[in-house]
Order: C-alpha cells, then sequence, then structure tokens
C-alpha cells in the first residue's frame, strides 16, 4: 500500500497524519507549493477537513485521483459534481460527530442566555465583591428552531426537548413523520422562534440562508445559534444586527472566513465566539480519523465505502 | 398616609434580598416594609431595633445572604414568619423557628428548572471548555492563529454522570442530562422507589463509578464537605465535579489542591465558601468555570418569586396556610 500517493490538504490531528504516513505515500500540500508532476501523478486519495478539500482546480491537477475523503461531516469544500463526472469517490464522517455537535449546541444556547462567559469573567476579574451579576434569561421552555432536521438537527432537538423547549423546523422538504412544527420557508421559523439554530449542509441554496431579513424576523429578543458554516450566515449583516440591537443575542463556532472573527463582535456580552470546536473532543476526532482511514482502505481492497457520499 | 401605613402588617427586610427593589413598589400598598441594611449602616441587629424601630416584628424577609441565627432570632420576641428568597434554608436557624413556633417559608420548586438548566450549563462548558475558548478568541485572536491548535475538550453524551441530592433540582438535571443520552447515577438521603436510576449510598463509590459528579442537595449538618478529598480523588483524572447546591458542600481547600494537582479534569462552580470571596489560585485556572452564585437568577424567575413572597406573606397575615412552608426538624 505504500505506493498509493495521498495528498493531505488541511491539518489533521496526530493520529490520523501518523497513520496516513504508515500506509500511504503521504503528500502535505503546504510542503509543496508547486506540487512536482511525477508526485501528482502518483496521488490516488486526497484528505481534507471543514476548512479544505477538492476543488475542479485540484481535481484537475491529480489525473490518478480516485477518492476524496474529507475529516469532516460537511463536504461544501468539495467540488462533488465534478467528482460525480469524473467518477471519483467522496467520503465524509457522518454519525460519529453528531451527538458531540449537538451537545455542543446546547451548550452554546446555555451560555449564550445565561451569560456563562461573562459570570465567569466577572468572578475571575474580582467584581463579585461589588455586587451581585444582572439578570439573565432562562432557557427552558424557550422555542428552538432548527434550520436542517437531518442528523444533528433532531440531536438537537432531542437534548432541547429535555429542557422543555417546542422545537420547529425548516428543511427542504416537510418531514411527514416528524413530531415538530414545520415552517415553509426560514423566514417564517425566525419570527417564530425564540432560538434559531442552523443545523443543514452548506450548498449553493443555503450560502446565506441567514441574511437580514431573516434576522430582523429573529429580532431583538432572539437568537442565532450557528454550528454549520460560516458561510451559512450574512457575517456583516449579522454584526451590523448585533451593534444595532437588532438580534438579541448570536452563538458562533464558525465564520465565514475562520479564523478571522469579525473584531467587531470581540467588545459584545450577547456572543458567544468559539474557534470550530463542534467535533472537538479526542473521542469525536478518532473515531472521524477511522472512518477516514477505514473509507481509504475499503476503497483501495475493492471493498463497498463505509460512508460514501459519491 | 404615614397613618395608613402604621396598620399595614409589618414586614422587616433584611438586606434588602435583589428581588425587593421589584418587590416593593408592586405591595407597598399592602405591607408596612421596615428596611434594615446591614452592610450598608454596618449597624447590628440589636442597635436597629434599638434605636430606629420601635415596632414589634412579626415577620422577616430575607436572602440567603443573612445568616438568622438563635441569637438574631431572640431580638425578635414577636416574630412568628421567616421568608427567605433562597430554596436554600440553611442560613437559618430552623431548630430555634421550631422552638419559637416560628414559621418558615422559602422558595420550593421556583428555581428548579433555572438551576438545573445552570449546572448542565457548567457541566458542558467546563467539559467542551466554551469559556476558555471564547475568552481564548477575544484575547488572542488577533493574530489570526490557526484554531486546529485549540485544546480539545470531553464528550458528554453518553457519560456517567452521578447526582449528588435527587430533589426538585437533582431530578430536573437528571431528566435534562437523560436526554444527552448520558447514564444518570446518584446519591441522596434515602434512596428513591419513585426513580429507576441506580442509587449509591456511599459517595466514594458514586465519585468512582462516573465522569461526572453534579452536586445539588441542601446544605446541613450531614451535608456539609460531603466532597471531600476522599471523594475527589475517587473521581480522578479527566473527569469533572459541578457544583450548584452550598459552597459548603465541597472542601474548597482540597479541591483547589487537587486541581492545582491534576487529580480531576476541571470544575464548574456557582457557590463557593465564602461568597463573595472565591480564592485567587481558582480565578486563575484555565479548566474551571466560575459563577457569582447566580443560578436563580433570571428575568423570568426573579417575577415568580416576587409574587411568592407576596403570596406567601398574605397568607401568613391573613391566618392561611403559607404557600412555600419549610419542614421544620424535631
Amino acid at each position: 500500500m505504500e505506493s498509493i500517493g495521498v495528498l493531505l490538504v488541511a491539518q489533521v490531528i496526530p493520529y490520523l497524519e501518523q497513520e496516513l504516513e504508515k500506509r500511504y505515500k503521504l503528500f502535505r500540500v503546504w510542503e509543496y507549493p508547486q506540487l512536482p508532476i511525477e508526485h501528482a501523478n502518483s496521488i490516488r486519495a486526497v484528505v481534507g477537513n471543514a476548512s479544505a478539500g477538492a476543488n475542479a482546480a485540484l481535481i484537475e491537477a491529480l489525473p490518478k485521483l480516485e477518492i476524496v475523503s474529507s475529516f469532516s461531516v460537511g463536504v461544501d469544500m468539495i467540488d462533488l459534481d465534478t467528482c460525480k463526472e469524473k467518477g471519483i469517490r467522496v467520503t465524509n464522517t457522518p454519525d460519529v460527530l453528531t451527538e458531540e455537535v449537538a451537545d455542543l449546541s446546547i451548550g452554546l444556547m446555555l451560555a449564550l442566555l445565561r451569560r456563562i462567559c461573562q459570570c465567569d469573567r466577572y468572578v475571575r476579574a474580582g467584581n463579585w465583591k461589588k455586587g451581585d451579576f444582572k439578570l439573565t434569561t432562562k432557557f427552558s421552555g424557550k422555542t428552538v428552531g432548527i434550520i436542517g432536521l437531518g442528523r444533528i438537527g433532531e440531536a438537537v432537538a432531542k437534548r432541547a426537548e429535555g429542557f422543555n423547549c417546542p422545537i420547529c423546523y425548516y428543511s427542504r422538504t416537510e418531514k411527514r413523520d416528524s413530531k415538530y412544527k414545520y415552517y415553509p420557508n426560514v423566514v417564517e421559523l425566525a419570527s417564530n422562534c425564540d432560538i434559531l439554530v442552523v443545523a443543514c449542509p452548506l450548498t449553493k441554496e443555503t450560502h446565506h440562508i441567514i441574511n437580514r431579513e431573516v434576522i430582523n424576523a429573529l429580532g431583538p429578543k432572539g437568537y442565532l445559534i450557528n454550528i454549520g458554516r460560516g458561510k451559512h450566515v450574512d457575517e456583516a449583516e449579522l454584526v451590523s444586527a448585533l451593534q444595532d440591537g437588532r438580534l438579541g443575542g448570536a452563538g458562533l463556532d464558525v465564520f465565514e472566513n475562520e479564523p478571522v472573527v469579525p473584531e467587531e463582535l470581540f467588545g459584545l456580552e450577547n456572543v458567544v465566539l468559539l474557534p470550530h470546536v463542534g467535533s472537538g473532543t479526542i473521542e469525536t476526532r478518532h473515531a472521524m480519523a477511522d472512518l477516514v482511514l477505514g473509507n481509504l482502505e475499503a476503497h483501495f481492497l475493492g471493498k463497498p465505502l463505509l460512508t460514501p457520499l459519491v | 398616609m404615614a397613618e395608613k401605613k402604621q396598620t399595614l402588617p409589618r414586614v422587616l427586610v433584611v438586606g434588602p434580598p435583589t428581588c425587593f427593589a421589584t418587590l416593593q413598589p408592586l405591595y407597598s400598598h399592602k405591607f408596612h416594609f421596615i428596611h434594615f441594611e446591614p452592610y450598608a449602616l454596618s449597624l447590628s441587629l440589636q442597635n436597629f431595633l434599638h434605636h430606629h424601630c420601635p415596632f414589634s416584628i412579626p415577620a422577616i424577609l430575607c436572602s440567603s445572604n443573612y445568616s438568622l441565627s438563635a441569637h438574631l432570632l431572640r431580638l425578635l420576641p414577636d416574630l412568628r414568619l421567616v421568608v427567605t428568597t433562597s430554596a436554600g434554608t440553611d442560613h437559618i436557624d430552623l431548630r430555634e423557628c421550631r422552638r419559637r413556633g416560628i414559621q418558615v417559608a422559602a422558595a420550593g420548586h421556583l428555581f428548579s428548572q433555572d438551576v438545573a438548566d445552570m449546572a448542565v450549563a457548567l457541566l458542558i462548558d467546563v467539559m467542551r471548555k466554551i469559556s476558555a475558548a471564547d475568552r481564548c478568541l477575544r484575547t488572542h485572536n488577533l493574530n489570526n492563529t490557526p484554531w486546529d491548535l485549540f485544546t480539545f475538550g470531553s464528550k458528554l453524551s453518553g457519560k456517567r454522570i452521578g447526582i449528588i441530592g435527587l430533589g426538585s433540582v437533582g431530578m430536573e438535571v437528571a431528566k435534562r442530562l437523560g436526554s444527552f443520552g448520558c447514564i444518570i447515577l446518584y446519591n441522596s438521603k434515602h434512596k428513591k422507589a419513585t426513580v429507576s436510576y441506580p442509587f449509591y449510598s456511599s459517595v466514594v463509590e458514586l465519585a468512582t463509578n462516573c465522569d461526572a459528579l453534579v452536586v445539588c442537595c441542601a446544605l446541613n449538618e450531614q451535608t456539609k464537605h460531603i466532597i471531600n478529598r476522599e471523594v475527589i480523588l475517587a473521581l480522578g483524572k479527566g473527569r469533572f465535579i459541578v457544583n450548584v447546591g452550598r459552597g459548603g458542600l465541597i472542601d474548597e481547600k482540597q479541591l483547589v489542591k487537587c486541581l492545582r494537582e491534576g487529580e480531576i479534569g476541571g470544575a464548574a462552580l456557582d457557590v463557593f465558601e465564602n461568597e463573595p470571596y472565591v480564592p485567587e489560585e481558582l480565578r486563575a485556572m484555565n479548566n474551571v468555570v466560575l459563577s457569582p452564585h447566580c443560578a436563580a437568577f433570571t428575568a423570568e424567575s426573579l417575577m415568580n418569586l416576587c409574587e411568592l413572597v407576596a403570596g406567601n406573606l398574605e397568607a401568613f397575615f391573613l391566618n392561611k396556610p403559607l404557600i412555600t412552608p419549610v419542614m421544620l426538624p424535631e
């Protein structure tokens, strides 16, 4: 297997990198500003993550490419159409990170409404001696609206129900056997919930699905939680709405141009900012790595892929 | 107007409790509130009563910040009712109240959901490093350093959670964590026949068998320092403790020592042994989440609390049963 060329296009956990190194001839894209032709011709697999995958240009440059295995569940950084055209397989890491991301979503909601980060700052700065912290907003019983009722959306709903939160959702098609209330568009969903969660894949259709209209519908007592992709949200509009007080608050794990976070957000106390840690535990990243390795192994042994998308 | 006030039932308000700013305008037409601000005036109750309060006091309203010891209670010979704005009653000498026939009303289950929400909020935060990450981004991100270098958290879903105290708050915590697929174990004064969660009579054994402990029981003689060094070590490396009960439930010195020495993974605390003082060492640690005893302080709870306090006072002065009476010990 050592002669199989694998191109690593993003930073992954050491465990995955080491295993790829052991099993294949591993090329790290950052070590080759210009990939020599003889290497390009030996590359049969690309391993990427949430921030880097395989666009049309890269696919063209790797004539022997057979499979793109993403160390993420979102594949918006992979040109799926081009892969389909050329018969290139694509795999991702569903299921193993569902619970982790859903846990974090609830954590963001709680941190935002109950001002946990500010509480912590208050105590650390020694301000408690001067007086009590102010009142925050109750979380239990608030209506949670979910965009995308897939694996992660359902897991978020199940957890929010433990807090007596009514659940409603928007998705491309209504889920006939769902017990949750369906809204046919995002603006209506935003108008009818207290906390709006983005949990759908990023596609051309869902780019900037959170725009000014949706933000205004959510309103000064509404909260946005983004655990999808930064590009789901019109970030400039979001920042402006938060500064104007047109939106109650936002909990963000992802940003349009990671690792850049709009500086205006740093001074706001009604936001919680996280560095894309949705799946960020050793346990889950290991499970994701095993899926990447398992998919590659299955492919090169001519066996059925574990989690194919294309 | 002043004369009319003299005929209204009298309530000595100590503190005042945070909710009083909202309570007073709503109910000053029903009760004659007499203010005693011990912290502002540096005055003892004895001096205050002697110099500023010629009335007999039948009822007192306080928060958990003010200790109603037997000594203080004896300064009020006509006292028949204590109303505290807290769910906890460890600041009141309940035995003395029983001896004197003084009724006590507390907050009952009013705050249980908010406190349970806070317990889960603190648990997710310390396990997934939410506050730490937010803090890091706000202070270090100006260099736009790569994010894959941020230290990983610990998974919550499916983990074994030991709840100390399965009362109203404990049950709400169990329900919430149950929806994360967590396995709930508990220790309580008595095993509860109506729940199927595994019961542990030994707190050490419970700690040995879980990934995180959530402390939500009342503070009394039996539960003081229920979380001691032995329990913390039994919980072990990489594991977590959350406290939304009272500071006195945990041996704070030992907790700090164990955190410093890496004997446990982290702690999230809403309460401390000597509020509002929090050990400086804790305030500098990255694997702790600290909050200023505000688990019950939501805007929603405030309104409910005002209604409840007024309701208890009203019931008392009309010789009706209290809404949320506290059972007094023998």
